[in-house]
């Protein structure tokens, strides 16, 4: 395996997806629109507790930014004819699969971090562990940018097709992830529904380091969302690899 | 050594799809420089063989060495030596015709200058330089894929792939990428052209291979081919008012077919077939305005090849 080629792959992927699909304005407005929509959904007339809250609404932010064009950059691909052009080259479905996780995930940094910004300024909010708060960034958007790569690896080149599919997926984990009721004061089959969302330990790590109770160690939260990272790359190469056997 | 190493050798190449074995055991090679045609009807198995070469689909069984490098094994430094045009191989549309050219370059390591150099000369050569940062979304087909073209080009590839690279263009476009194609073959880039057009395979290719049903049925130069199978004549012939292919049925005569105003008889015994011809025509009161006999092209040595209709 020749490595430089491979990470030279991998980072032109990103910087063509970063390009094409990232820096287009109405991609980047929904990005910030997104997060200014569910805050006012989430706190908006209600009577919550904005300070014990913040660290779920940042968490669905991140999530739904991360994850949000992922899944159509293959769709698109394929449906355009650039898919196959762009495995001709030097490229393996690998570099693809890694390129385009690392195109979501800076998108997601920089709009969770504009939303985290604006929390600790606007409300505030005190960040009580910045070295967790930056690695619970960087890990939750890997993670599920890593989600969105996966669900948009189907055979599907229809893009809407993967949306339905991306929108079964995406929409029922905030439910089940501690945003709304905090694992904490969870019982019963739901704390194990609960410990299988990956969004579950970005919100908890959130929590912890914005001071706010938290239910695992650190490190549990951090090599947890790691693990699914992982998990989602490893699938998304499988499942890519044998739609390519199969003739894409 | 390298000198002598061909530029493409394929090796029991095999590929199904469900239960459709779309290429059978396969086996070929490319030699350096050498202007290469695959041939054969829709459905051969000529497209699933270009993209197991190009390394978009990955084959059942065999090898494949892209100048001596093992695609499975060393993949990437094997995909670094080929500029490749795939069936389904379109530009982005969202890019301008420059930035897809600097796109190409950087999957293969170029350096900003040379990419910059070199975008501008592939789209001077390609009548593509007033048009370089428009979005190609808003080019015709044709400049598509001249744009298609120059990202093939853009990393001087020792071999170059083109699956099929003139199909539905218009006349200016397909004489410029036959005219930049060439370009690189006489450089001493290897060059391996899939088409349907037997003519423009016949005028470019040094040597073709004809596959059906995906075996190969043939592997020769044009000349050697259309030689094999000489047996085969044609008579072509002019009459003086309409006929009908149905009148010359003759033991001597194996397919009538209509020419423009002329009609070709195709035969292994022009003597017999000319005086079959002729009897027929006495009968059915024809005069005959213009009468030659040729040699089979490499279209009628593809038909004979591939059975078809």
């Amino acid at each position: 395996m020749d490595w430089n080629m491979y990470f030279r792959a991998v980072t032109v992927v990103a910087r063509k997806d970063i390009r094409i699909y990232y820096r287009k304005a109405p991609v980047f407005i929904f990005g910030l629109i997104l997060p200014t929509f569910l805050f006012f959904a989430f706190f908006v007339g209600r009577e919550l507790d904005i300070h014990k809250y913040f660290p779920g609404f940042l968490a669905m932010s991140l999530f739904f930014t991360s994850s949000s064009v992922g899944p159509l950059i293959v769709p698109w691909e394929k449906q355009q004819g650039t898919f196959e052009r762009l495995l001709s080259y030097p490229v393996s479905i690998g570099t693809i699969v890694l390129g385009d996780m690392i195109a979501g995930a800076l998108f997601g940094l920089m709009i969770s971090t504009i939303v985290g910004v604006a929390g600790i300024f606007l409300i505030p909010i005190a960040i009580t562990d910045v070295f967790m708060i930056f690695i619970a960034f960087v890990l939750g958007n890997i993670c599920f940018s890593s989600l969105g790569v996966l669900l948009s690896s189907p055979g599907a080149k229809t893009p809407a097709n993967i949306m339905m599919l991306a929108a079964l997926v995406r929409f029922p984990l905030i439910f089940v992830s501690g945003i709304f009721i905090p694992v904490s004061q969870m019982t019963g089959v739901g704390v194990y529904v609960t410990y299988c969302s990956p969004l579950t330990y970005l919100v908890d790590a959130l929590n912890m380091s914005t001071g706010q109770v938290s239910v695992f160690p650190w490190w549990t939260d951090l090599l947890v969302m790691l693990a699914f990272a992982l998990a989602f790359l490893a699938l998304a190469v499988f499942v890519l690899r044998r739609r390519s056997l199969r003739g894409l | 050594m390298r000198g002598k190493m061909p530029a493409l050798e394929v090796r029991s190449l095999s590929k199904h799809f469900g239960e459709v074995k779309a290429v059978k055991d396969i086996s070929f090679t490319v030699n350096r420089g050498e202007f290469f045609g695959l041939l054969g009807p829709n459905g051969a198995g000529k497209t699933t063989t270009i993209r197991m070469i190009i390394g978009v689909l990955k084959p059942d069984a065999g090898s494949i060495h892209i100048e001596g490098v093992d695609l499975s094994k060393n993949y990437f430094e094997a995909k670094s030596k080929i500029g490749a045009i795939p069936e389904v191989g379109n530009i982005y549309p969202d890019l301008s015709a420059r930035e897809n050219i600097d796109l190409v370059g950087r999957f293969y390591g170029l350096p900003k200058a040379l990419r910059q150099e070199r975008a501008e000369k592939l789209l001077a050569d390609l009548g593509l330089m007033d048009r370089g940062d428009d979005f190609a979304r808003k080019f015709s087909k044709g400049m598509r894929q001249r744009i298609s073209i120059a990202c093939a080009l853009v990393n001087e590839p020792p071999i170059l792939i083109l699956d099929e690279p003139t199909e539905g263009l218009d006349v200016m476009s397909r004489r410029l990428i036959i005219d930049k194609v060439k370009e690189m073959n006489q450089k001493g880039s290897t060059v391996i052209l899939t088409t349907h057009n037997i003519e423009e395979a016949n005028k470019l290719c040094q040597r073709v291979c004809i596959i059906n049903k995906g075996e190969i049925v043939a592997i020769d130069s044009p000349e050697r081919l259309r030689r094999t199978a000489e047996k085969m004549q044609i008579v072509e012939v002019g009459f003086n008012k309409k006929i009908e292919a149905a009148w010359f049925r003759s033991e001597h005569i194996t397919r009538v077919v209509q020419c423009g105003d002329k009609w070709q008889f195709y035969t292994e015994d022009p003597d017999k077939a000319i005086r079959d011809i002729v009897t027929i025509n006495e009968k059915m009161d024809l005069k005959i305005a213009s009468i030659s006999t040729t040699g089979p092209t490499l279209e009628d040595v593809f038909v004979k090849l591939c059975e078809v209709p």
